[in-house]
């Protein structure tokens, strides 16, 4: 059980069922009145986030989340399944419970898949990845206009902007955190 | 080595705030105030709901030196100021540091319009000495400290923005949320605002309004939406004080917190003090407005966690 003073950036609460996790706070104390703390939080299945004021001796129950490692296999209408490396057991989650991790998913992926109460919510990526360009536009050296990056589509779907050397058929590595371009793989 | 640097980005703010010492002791010196410095560790810090104490051995670090600068003034003393720690259980946060400064100065005679006043030379004369000029630059905006500065009632600041009146707010008990989320923030952008009036049940040591008992003479200062100095016209009658202290200390304990010892030299005393007006001013949030800082921890040499 948590109460108002753990309460800080990133802890993982559970109201009304489903886990959250808190991404901002902030202790307030208007003059000669009461403590507040306010929070945003952010539903970690369905991404909403919201605000909530608590008070001096609110408690909370911790959100418990499990990991495990698994695979990514296959994409199926808006389903990703996976399959569990140590049970070989496969579990399916929903597009919208992945948000910008679908961005960077391939076949036969590792990744970590998170759990509350045993049901697969989310899962966590390494921080960077590796995928390959699919289509990008040529770089013309005489072009003087002062882009310094271009668009260009991974094998995922995804458009990040990279240096004008990336060609399309290279391995780049995106930062799957900020989802931003990080180097150009060789060989 | 990383500690180095946090050390070393505050040099900037603790320059700033060494000069406002110096220029505050100046200001107060020069208007014939008598500095004053009043035991940290008290038998028996005033009882409010909702300020904690932290115990230091049977006695308590003082939460403020209101109670002793009050029995000096009690004495005869007319002019007084203190520049000192005090100590808040529980409060941390962007703008809250369990440790922290306050500037408190009393003076007989005066009511709490005058310490209005007394703030706006005080603030303009610190920001001249400290060549910040007269409009200040603080969390993106221009505030202009050309006097006089914005006064508005706790009463009108609820019906313009708290979506229900002060009272209604105080009976479903959402008046300190009220002024938190709606209120504050807009508080004090153009010029530094004065909120006054605030109602009887949220001024534990104020004198009540004459026209209107439901009111109590109190203000707090407004910079930026930053709350900066809580000032009032001191309540000078022992048996009501007594009584406010009582409810403050039931309240307390129906909150589940202890009650404190009654400050029983005080309340001897405190028939003897005379008209008397007194201010609190977060010292480490003035520094925050002259220094455009963010954070309270941006302006003191050490936050808890770096000890």
């Amino acid at each position: 059980m948590y109460t108002v003073s753990d309460l800080r950036k990133g802890l993982k609460i559970v109201l009304d069922n489903d886990p959250y996790m808190v991404v901002a706070f902030e202790f307030s104390k208007p003059g000669k009145g009461q403590a507040l703390y306010r929070t945003k939080l952010k539903n970690m299945i369905t991404g909403f986030t919201m605000d909530r004021t608590y008070r001096p001796g609110d408690t909370f129950e911790e959100a418990g989340i499990e990991e495990r490692e698994v695979q990514y296999l296959y994409k199926e209408g808006d389903h990703y399944t996976f399959m569990d490396n140590q049970t070989y057991e496969q579990m399916v989650i929903a597009e919208a419970s992945l948000g910008d991790a679908k961005n960077f998913l391939i076949e036969n992926m590792s990744v970590k898949v998170l759990l509350f109460r045993d049901k697969p919510i989310g899962i966590d990526l390494p921080n960077f990845v590796n995928l390959r360009v699919v289509k990008t536009d040529t770089w013309v050296k005489a072009d003087t206009s002062g882009a310094d990056f271009k668009p260009a589509t991974v094998e995922t779907g995804y458009v990040v902007r990279v240096p004008p050397f990336v060609e399309e058929g290279e391995l780049i590595t995106i930062d799957t955190r900020s989802g931003e371009y990080s180097t150009r793989v060789k060989g | 080595m990383a500690k180095k640097g946090v050390f070393a980005r505050r040099k900037r703010a603790l320059e700033l705030r060494a000069r406002t010492v110096q220029e505050t002791r100046r200001f107060f010196g020069a208007h014939g105030y008598l500095e004053v410095e009043t035991p940290h560790r008290i038998p028996s810090p005033a009882p409010e709901s909702h300020i904690d104490a932290l115990p230091s051995g049977p006695w308590y670090l003082q939460t403020s030196p209101e109670l002793c600068m009050k029995r000096l003034l009690a004495a005869g003393y007319e002019k007084i100021f203190q520049i000192c720690r005090c100590w808040r259980e529980g409060e941390r946060g962007s703008l809250h540091i369990p440790e922290f400064t306050l500037l408190e100065w009393y003076r007989s005679g005066s009511d709490y319009r005058g310490l209005m006043e007394d703030c706006e030379a005080l603030i303009c004369s610190l920001a001249q000495a400290l060549n910040l000029g007269s409009t200040l630059a603080f969390r993106g905006r221009g505030i202009d400290l050309e006097g006089p500065w914005e006064r508005m009632t706790v009463r009108a600041a609820f019906q313009s923005c708290g979506g229900m009146s002060a009272e209604e707010a105080l009976a479903r008990d959402l008046f300190d949320e009220i002024m938190v989320e709606a209120i504050e923030p807009g508080l004090g952008r153009g010029k530094p605002t004065f909120l006054c009036d605030y109602p009887s049940e949220r001024a534990a040591l104020a004198r009540l309004k004459k026209e209107d008992l439901s009111l109590a003479e109190r203000f707090e200062l407004y910079i930026g939406g930053l709350e900066v100095a809580n000032g009032f016209t001191e309540l000078t009658d022992p048996g009501e004080q007594r009584d406010r202290f009582e409810r403050e200390n039931a309240t307390r304990r129906a909150l589940g917190k202890p009650a404190y010892p009654m400050p029983e030299k005080f309340l001897d005393e405190l028939s003897e003090m005379p008209a008397s007006a007194g201010i609190a001013l977060g010292f480490d949030r003035l520094v925050m407005v002259f220094a455009d800082a963010q954070t309270i921890d941006e302006v003191v040499a050490f936050a808890p966690e770096d000890l």
